[in-house]
């Protein structure tokens, strides 16, 4: 049994939720955090990551490796990426009526092709198969703050997540704080243009957290839970 | 030749004009391109001109990936097409670009149309398609070689002694018997070819013939692109197709 009314937004009759934001913005924790509570719920809930995808992640850590890559042949390698995992991991389930959950989804490619001069309007056409979600949520984020993090983190920061391929700066650091300042304002002009949830991201877990509750709970008042999916009443 | 593209900035394309020139040679698998590419590529050298080869699937960045993937079937058509255009703006980056800009004749065994059509046949749509090889170069000139499809399915069978998997649009699921599939197919990809055609300028050149008749008519239109001075352009110059539809709100 498949939910009679589908999504206003994409048609589909499943709901899709999206976490966007720049690395360290703390979305990645907050959506597998509403992913479990969805399930708690009932609901039936697929969870799915960039690049999670097998078909092409050699190729892009290859490719990465030797910095091979240019803004075109890197965008167009994500894309494939993304429509890989699109085709086999978001679409059935959304199809299916299930509640999708992405951290990171066309506009993570939006954002980073920009930064790298792609066409905007080029990359928004290879992304086109890809449905407008019932909602995005936008971390924000100082970028220092993100910076901070990573350090913390003992990650090494690797040279395309620097954009260190645009030659901003010749510092590791000082290129990551240059790039990501760029993916930021391109976040920005998006959440207006897109009409992102912006989420203020300075808060603790457990605040945003009840606030992305309180978004979610009338976007799927009268979804159907698993249960009802799987048996007649 | 210039450095047009169709319609996107190519971030990287250098700014001075490219001197060298783009020779596309199309038509389906049995059509005759390779052995016309070959005997255009020798008439050219002799004529004193560095020649320099490309096709489809040969970056090295994908081509383990497509060649998976065509072994497992697996793949979902948007994601083939998008495989295939990774593979193509490497070669047109690494290669193609900096053979113009070295002088050389770029002789290409196939180009985006190729990819645009197999795109479309499997569901894409043609606008998707276009705008999506929106950042190739203009070539010089676009030769399409054209024969009937029993004529493709002699010499292809007289070549590998039986038919090809993928150039009989088996994965479309036209028919499941070979043969029928391999009709059905080509008949929608020269259905393909033959809108890609008149949007992008081609040059029909009938591939019945015996490949030395072909090279002949081949010839005549590739001479006048080396012509010094005004001319140095083909009677019929590949086209940017109009952009007839207004641009459609992205859904994503």
């Amino acid at each position: 049994m498949i939910p009679e009314a589908p999504s206003p937004t994409h048609g589909f009759p499943g709901r899709l939720f999206v976490f966007e934001g720049l690395d360290g913005s703390g979305k990645s924790t907050q959506a597998a955090l509403l992913g479990k509570w969805l399930q708690s719920q009932g609901y039936r809930v697929f969870f799915t990551e960039w690049n999670s995808s097998e078909l092409t992640s050699e190729t892009i850590r290859r490719g990465k490796k030797k910095n091979l890559l240019t803004p075109t042949t890197f965008s167009l390698l994500h894309a494939t990426d993304f429509a890989d995992r699109f085709e086999r991991k978001i679409l059935p389930p959304l199809r299916a009526g299930y509640v999708v959950v992405c951290d990171r989804y066309a506009y993570t490619a939006f954002v980073r092709d920009a930064a790298r001069g792609c066409d905007p309007a080029w990359v928004r056409n290879i992304y086109s198969f890809a449905p407008r979600p019932d909602r995005v949520f936008y971390f924000r984020v100082p970028v220092a703050v993100t910076l901070k993090r990573k350090i913390a983190s003992r990650l090494k920061i690797n040279y395309y997540e620097a954009g260190m391929d645009l030659g901003l700066s010749d510092e590791l650091h000082d290129s990551y704080e240059r790039f990501q300042t760029r993916l930021k304002q391109e976040y920005e002009r998006m959440a207006k243009s897109d009409g992102f949830t912006v989420i203020d991201s300075s808060r603790s877990v457990e605040t945003i957290q009840a606030e992305l509750r309180a978004h979610v709970r009338p976007i799927l008042e009268n979804f159907p839970t698993g249960e009802r999916l799987m048996h007649d009443e | 030749m210039t450095n047009r593209t169709y319609g996107t900035r190519l971030p990287g394309l250098p700014d001075e004009p490219i001197s060298g020139k783009l020779i596309v040679v199309e038509g389906a698998d049995g059509s005759g391109r390779s052995t016309e590419v070959a005997l255009l590529r020798e008439w050219l050298e002799v004529e004193g001109h560095a020649v320099v080869d490309t096709g489809l699937r040969r970056s090295t960045l994908v081509a383990e990936e497509i060649d998976r993937a065509k072994q497992g079937h697996t793949l979902g058509a948007t994601t083939m097409a998008l495989l295939y255009s990774v593979d193509f703006a490497d070669q047109l980056e690494n290669k193609i670009v900096p053979a113009l800009s070295a002088g050389s004749t770029v002789l290409a065994d196939r180009y985006i149309y190729t990819l645009m059509a197999r795109a479309v046949v499997r569901g894409a749509s043609r606008d998707w398609a276009r705008r999506l090889y929106g950042f190739a170069l203009l070539p010089d000139l676009v030769v399409f070689l054209e024969a009937r499809p029993e004529i493709l399915l002699h010499r292809a069978i007289s070549k590998y002694g039986s038919l090809d998997y993928w150039e009989s649009g088996m994965d479309l699921s036209l028919s499941r018997d070979l043969f029928e599939s391999f009709f059905l197919y080509q008949d929608r990809l020269s259905k393909e070819f033959a809108w890609v055609g008149s949007e992008y300028g081609f040059h029909r050149v009938d591939a019945n013939r015996h490949p030395e008749q072909v090279d002949a008519e081949v010839r005549q239109l590739v001479a006048p692109l080396y012509v010094k001075g005004a001319a140095g352009r083909a009677s019929r110059s590949p086209k940017i197709p109009l952009r007839r539809s207004p641009r459609r709100a992205a859904s994503a």
